[in-house]
């Protein structure tokens, strides 16, 4: 097993050096730079001698190659260069949203686990009975109703119903737990609900599925206790494909968030990831791309590792 | 040598009525509000946006300032007073005795000169985007530490009101000759608020600075701004997380916040020292044919426009170069004489086809680029869309982010566009920058080149009066509309809601000007 892990791990260095060329060359195609942005964006009258200078201190003006082998460099350095629109490292940047954002899909994916798992269960136990068509109706809400306007309806009822609205600015957990979970609940569940709603449907369609086959017949036929046929034998197989599903969504909520971010003022990776492409930073943008893509790629690797945990005939040499 | 008793002027503007509010003012509070935007970096003389302003202003002081009670009345701030000669070359500051830095330093002439020196003549690596507003400073002297004079080669009309500028902000000389780019990572200033924090993409935290120079003020105990925008910060609003947003709201939000505060809302409203343009770009056929581009621009009826686009956008104005309301903008019985002006919009339409026809594109197709923000470009695009429909132009919109949009602008990879033009001032140097020849001005987009406009901008600029500066600003306008190079669409119109136990503040035709905060206090 751990020979396998070295072995994935070693295969993420080819991996990320081919995402780090693909983002760089793929913003260079892109027309406009970030001194556009910052000296003109807002209508400032400004010499070109005052641009050209903002860009030779940013290095814009560099050839490509030098710009691309500096990247490069500073990336097996494990230095993510300096923002082009703050001037602050691209680390610092990053950091100073990584916490809310990984609060955030970490809530929401509690809550879709506690959620979906049950729920999935049950509808694909009770399956065509009242309980399932209820199960049905609401993950299928869930998966039509957009996470950002289930947000947005969290946050009027708050204020109209209950006229009280969620802390605007975040505090970190171990400062005041209320007060972060009275932030960030609320986005959680607005986005844990659309998760439950697609890992329950996996589960309910997996477990249908698994409790047709032989060795679930055979456990029946022994005389097993049905429920634990149920969560000995047929739910964790069923979970498979739903763990899968997990942790791309979880992956994904990292990032992803960037409507629900607004929608409650979080400042986490998504708004960050907006405002770096809409101000052409370049450095940042290269940061970011890299933090989700070693976020994927280690998200996989532990549901390739959950794979042989669950399922003891998956064994990784 | 003429002097002017500004102090005459404080007095008038104190004695005249307030636009809301006359009770005392009380200390204490935090003030919590929102802003729309980030800068870059701490630099007043490198930000343009009001991203930037908003945030640092309460930390600084400038020379002079807007009254924001009397706008555009120019009160001395730092300067205790100040005289300009009669010939207009020499403008003499008396600053007061009492004003120190955040850090106890005592602030002199050697800062004020220093600070300007940085703006006027930056230093290699120093980005002063505001440099040519000063160009014609031949010399700064500082006869003694509390006086500081600046000797002009030309005369500038627009000279004491660049002194006024919010972007001016007084930096240490000690802390400049160390490190000219401090004030890129660093605030220390003058102003009403010491820096306390800033949380990047979050928050911005000031404590009162008790040695103000002013004294009694601020009277608030510090503020909060918290970054953000859109249906979040309404809703902030509403829910009194926050208590105010001093840019500007929509119709729409308005309505809605006015709905839910009832009484506890306080709506201020001015005309705005913003306008969206119309730009054709000159270097592209068939758009170098002044007929096409007359057509364009007389097709266009700005005046029933403005009267349903204001109930969408935050728009109102029918205008010209100028903002309608100012001194130097042209009236109406004036700007109905311009094309594209005329309240007969059948007959405007009728010639907009005959020119068309003469020109040999009587099926005109355009692609139209706008930025896609949804206030107030995307409306005003859809109106500018169907007004040319009327006279047989087709018209593909073409709506982009920021960026790209820019982009194209600035490479003049574009036929038509709609671009915004925001001023921190209502002052014709400014506004009419955005029309003289493309050599002369990065702000020309329509890539034309027009020495009738550029002398007629600098002949302004140094107008010995007013009238004379009007009857100027009235020629370029009648050459700008004759050429139909660009054209002004319509003026935006700005409203501010805020809790009305927000006092002491007031709206002006910029959002850029009066967010010190130093008068603001809070009811109880």
């Amino acid at each position: 097993m751990l020979s396998y892990v070295g072995y994935r791990l070693l295969l993420v260095v080819p991996t990320l050096v081919g995402v780090a060329l693909l983002i760089f060359l793929m913003l260079r195609v892109l027309p406009g730079d970030v001194v556009e942005i910052k000296l003109r964006g807002d209508g400032g009258h400004v010499t070109q001698d005052v641009v050209e200078r903002e860009r030779h201190r940013l290095g814009l003006d560099k050839p490509m190659l030098t710009q691309l082998v500096n990247w490069m460099v500073g990336l097996a350095r494990l230095d993510l260069g300096t923002s082009m629109w703050t001037g602050r490292p691209v680390a610092e940047e990053i950091g100073a949203r990584l916490e809310l954002s990984l609060q955030v899909a970490v809530m929401a994916t509690l809550i879709a686990v506690l959620i979906a798992i049950p729920l999935g269960t049950l509808s694909a136990l009770f399956k065509d009975s009242a309980v399932d068509y209820v199960v049905r109706i609401v993950t299928i809400s869930g998966l039509a109703l957009p996470s950002f306007w289930l947000g947005m309806l969290i946050i009027l009822t708050l204020l109209y119903v209950f006229s009280w609205s969620p802390p605007i600015t975040y505090t970190p957990f171990y400062q005041d737990p209320l007060a972060n979970l009275a932030q960030l609940i609320w986005p959680a569940l607005a986005v844990g609900y659309r998760y439950a709603a697609v890992v329950a449907r996996m589960v309910r369609s997996s477990l249908i599925e698994v409790l047709r086959e032989d060795y679930i017949r055979t456990a029946r036929a022994k005389g097993i206790v049905p429920r634990l046929v149920v969560i000995r034998h047929a739910l964790p197989n069923a979970l498979l494909p739903a763990i899968t599903v997990i942790g791309l969504e979880f992956a994904f909520l990292i990032g992803g968030l960037v409507v629900t971010e607004q929608v409650f003022n979080l400042n986490g990776i998504g708004k960050l990831f907006v405002q770096a492409v809409s101000r052409n930073d370049f450095t940042l943008i290269q940061g970011l791309v890299m933090l989700l893509a070693v976020i994927f790629v280690l998200v996989n690797l532990l549901v390739d590792l959950f794979y042989a945990v669950l399922d003891p005939r998956v064994r990784y040499r | 040598m003429g002097r002017k008793l500004v102090w005459a002027g404080v007095l008038l503007a104190l004695s005249m009525p307030g636009p809301a509010f006359a009770d005392q003012p009380t200390k204490g509070g935090i003030l919590s509000f929102a802003i729309g935007g980030e800068a870059p970096n701490y630099d007043c003389h490198a930000n343009y946006s009001f991203s930037a302003i908003h945030w640092l202003a309460p930390h600084y002081s400038t020379l002079l300032k807007f009254d924001t009670s009397a706008y555009p009345s120019i009160v001395p701030d730092v300067a205790e007073s100040y005289s300009v000669s009669d010939d207009q070359l020499t403008y003499t500051f008396k600053l007061r005795r009492n004003v120190q830095f955040h850090d106890g330093s005592p602030m002199t002439s050697a800062d004020v000169k220093a600070t300007y020196e940085r703006i006027s003549k930056p230093p290699k690596d120093v980005i002063s985007l505001r440099s040519t507003l000063f160009e014609d400073v031949a010399s700064i002297e500082t006869p003694d530490p509390f006086t500081i004079v600046f000797k002009l080669s030309k005369r500038d009309a627009s000279m004491l009101a660049n002194f006024a500028s919010p972007w001016n902000c007084i930096y240490s000389g000690d802390k400049l000759a160390k490190d000219a780019n401090f004030p890129r990572t660093s605030i220390m200033g003058t102003g009403p608020f010491v820096f306390v924090e800033h949380a990047k993409g979050s928050h911005w935290v000031g404590k009162r600075f008790d040695r103000y120079f002013i004294e009694g003020k601020p009277y608030l105990d510090g503020f909060r701004a918290v970054l953000m925008s859109g249906p979040a910060m309404i809703n902030a609003l509403q829910g009194g997380q926050i208590v105010a947003e001093f840019r500007g709201f929509s119709p729409a939000e308005k309505s809605r916040l006015v709905d839910a505060l009832g009484d506890k809302a306080t709506v201020q409203e001015s005309g705005w020292s913003c306008k969206l343009d119309i730009l054709f770009n000159t270097a592209k056929k068939p758009f170098d044919d002044v007929r096409i581009r007359r057509a364009l621009n007389i097709a266009i009826g700005r005046w029933d426009g403005a009267r349903s686009l204001q109930r969408v956008a935050f728009v109102r104005e029918v205008g010209g170069v100028i903002r309608p309301g100012y001194e130097f903008a042209a009236k109406k019985e004036e700007l109905t004489k311009y094309p594209g002006y005329s309240e007969d919009i059948a007959a405007a339409r009728s010639e907009a086809k005959r020119l068309l026809k003469e020109a040999g594109v009587e099926n005109l197709k355009v692609t139209l680029l706008n930025r896609n923000l949804s206030m107030p470009y995307t409306p005003t695009g859809l109106f500018v869309i169907d007004q040319w429909r009327q006279v047989g132009v087709s018209v593909d919109h073409v709506q982009l982010e920021t960026s790209p949009y820019q982009a194209s602008l600035q490479s003049g990879n574009y036929d038509v566009g709609i671009n915004a033009a925001c001023d921190f001032m209502d002052e014709p140097n400014l506004q009419l920058l955005n029309y003289i020849s493309k050599d002369l001005s990065s702000l020309n987009y329509g890539n034309y080149i027009d020495r009738t406009l550029d002398d007629l901008y600098e002949k302004q600029k140094r107008a010995a009066n007013k009238a004379e500066r009007y009857a100027l600003v009235r020629q370029f306008e009648q050459r700008l509309f004759h050429e139909a190079y660009t054209a002004p669409l319509i003026w935006w119109h700005r409203i501010v809601v805020h809790h009305k136990q927000v006092r002491g503040w007031y709206i002006t035709p910029s959002h850029y000007l009066g967010q010190d905060l130093a008068s603001l206090w809070l009811a109880r």
